[in-house]
């Protein structure tokens, strides 16, 4: 206790000085606004900032369930397109109420497994016949077409890739209306390429033209499949074979919509009828 | 003892010139003079720590009510009390305490006084200006206030010296 005096008073200068350094000090931060301003703000900006970087980590690690969120709600919007009314479609007289006569609906699913480099590509997904899936329905990717749902079982699906011999997607070039068959396989296993038949021979197509679907089958017309880079093949007697170079790049692909045609059933009913007769 | 009224009237003097006439004196917002730490150089050498420290927070407080800037002055002239002290310890032997009351012009001698004046006046004045703007940017701004400011307090305290110099009783 006695070395503790003697050392107090040996320094008592420094010592003082720290006593009316800080009462001063602390007169000063809480009387005067300015600098009790600044202090509170120079703190509350590292506070801030710490906050900020947790939670750019924290955002880092739920970027999964950000990209489900976001293609599901890529899926509502789709729906809302004005381009899902079969009243546009076909030319017949605009209804209003554009929910009872949504013809297109599309449901989000997540691809689980893919191939790309098979004579036959095919994709799984996450989505099957709980969910509502059916068996030939369309599917689109972000960019374009994909495929068409193969099998269905109650938690998953498989897609018949558009890269498979036996997928034919009615297509039609986009200036002009003419339609043909897209068709993968025919000697070209490139997956970023695909050929499109049975165009007539007198249609004129650009190298950069685009290729669309028809609205003759499963998809709803006008979803981009890709665009024209080859036009002078020639295929048949009188067809012209042109090299599509496709929109969707299969390789990268992780969420698709599958489309529901609700008048579907019926066009196909109603087609069937006209062969057995 | 019998010299505590002269530091009762000095520090009174002292604060109404700083109060009423220099707080309106300035040269261009850069050269602004202090020249109220004048009474806590001239306290006496003997003086003990602890009532150095707490004159020179009295003082600085009674600025500080004044301007509106409580604390302010007074750790201004905390920092003040302790540049004193290590300068007082640094510079002057035991012995000369004997025969001289306190570290006046007329007592230490001009040079000794000067740069004394000088010093404290620069800490002083540059703790006042970084806790004011309370941020070191711009600090060659500050620097330049304060060697001009302190070269302003300095001119003032000569002349006030002047007028009370006492010929050295030999």
């Amino acid at each position: 206790m006695r070395n503790l005096w003697i050392y107090i008073s040996k320094h008592n200068a420094v010592i003082l000085f720290f006593i009316f350094f800080a009462s001063s000090f602390i007169l000063l931060i809480n009387n005067n606004s300015f600098q009790r301003a600044s202090t509170w703000n120079s703190s509350n900006e590292w506070v801030a900032s710490q906050y900020q970087k947790v939670q750019n980590l924290k955002d880092y690690l739920r970027l999964r369930a950000i990209n489900d969120s976001l293609a599901s709600e890529n899926g509502r919007l789709l729906n809302l397109i004005p381009q899902r009314d079969s009243s546009e479609t076909n030319g017949l007289t605009k209804v209003l109420d554009t929910v009872s006569h949504q013809q297109y609906s599309y449901y989000t699913a997540k691809v689980v497994n893919n191939s790309v480099r098979q004579k036959n590509n095919y994709i799984t997904i996450d989505k099957g016949s709980l969910q509502g899936i059916k068996k030939g329905m369309g599917v689109l990717g972000p960019n374009g077409v994909v495929g068409i749902v193969l099998n269905v079982s109650p938690k998953f699906a498989t897609i018949q890739s558009l890269l498979h011999s036996e997928t034919r997607i009615s297509a039609s070039l986009a200036s002009n209306q003419a339609f043909g068959s897209l068709v993968w396989g025919a000697g070209n296993f490139n997956s970023s390429y695909a050929i499109l038949q049975d165009i007539p021979n007198h249609i004129k197509t650009k190298v950069g033209e685009k290729v669309i679907t028809s609205g003759y089958s499963l998809f709803p017309a006008g979803i981009p499949i890709g665009t024209v880079s080859e036009t002078g093949m020639k295929g048949g007697d009188n067809f012209l074979n042109i090299k599509v170079k496709l929109a969707t790049n299969f390789a990268t692909l992780s969420y698709v919509h599958v489309v529901n045609n609700a008048s579907g059933k019926e066009q196909e009913t109603i087609e069937l009828s006209n062969k057995t007769e | 003892m019998e010299r505590i009224p002269l530091h009762i009237a000095r520090f009174i003097g002292l604060v109404f010139i700083q109060l009423f006439l220099l707080k309106n004196i300035g040269f261009y917002n850069l050269s602004t003079p202090y020249i109220y730490i004048l009474f806590i150089l001239l306290l006496p050498f003997k003086i003990p720590n602890f009532f150095l420290y707490a004159l020179a927070f009295g003082c600085g407080i009674t600025i500080d009510v004044f301007h509106d800037t409580l604390g302010l002055h007074a750790l201004a002239c905390t920092v003040l009390a302790l540049g004193r002290i290590l300068f007082l310890n640094l510079t002057i032997s035991n012995d000369s305490l004997e025969t001289e009351p306190e570290p006046s012009l007329s007592s230490m001698g001009a040079r000794w006084f000067l740069l004394y004046g000088l010093l404290m006046a620069f800490l002083h004045h540059l703790t006042l200006f970084i806790f004011e703007l309370f941020s070191l940017s711009n600090f060659g701004g500050t620097l330049l206030r304060t060697i001009l400011s302190a070269f302003f307090t300095l001119f003032l305290m000569l002349v006030i010296s002047l007028v009370f110099y006492r010929k050295k009783a030999r």
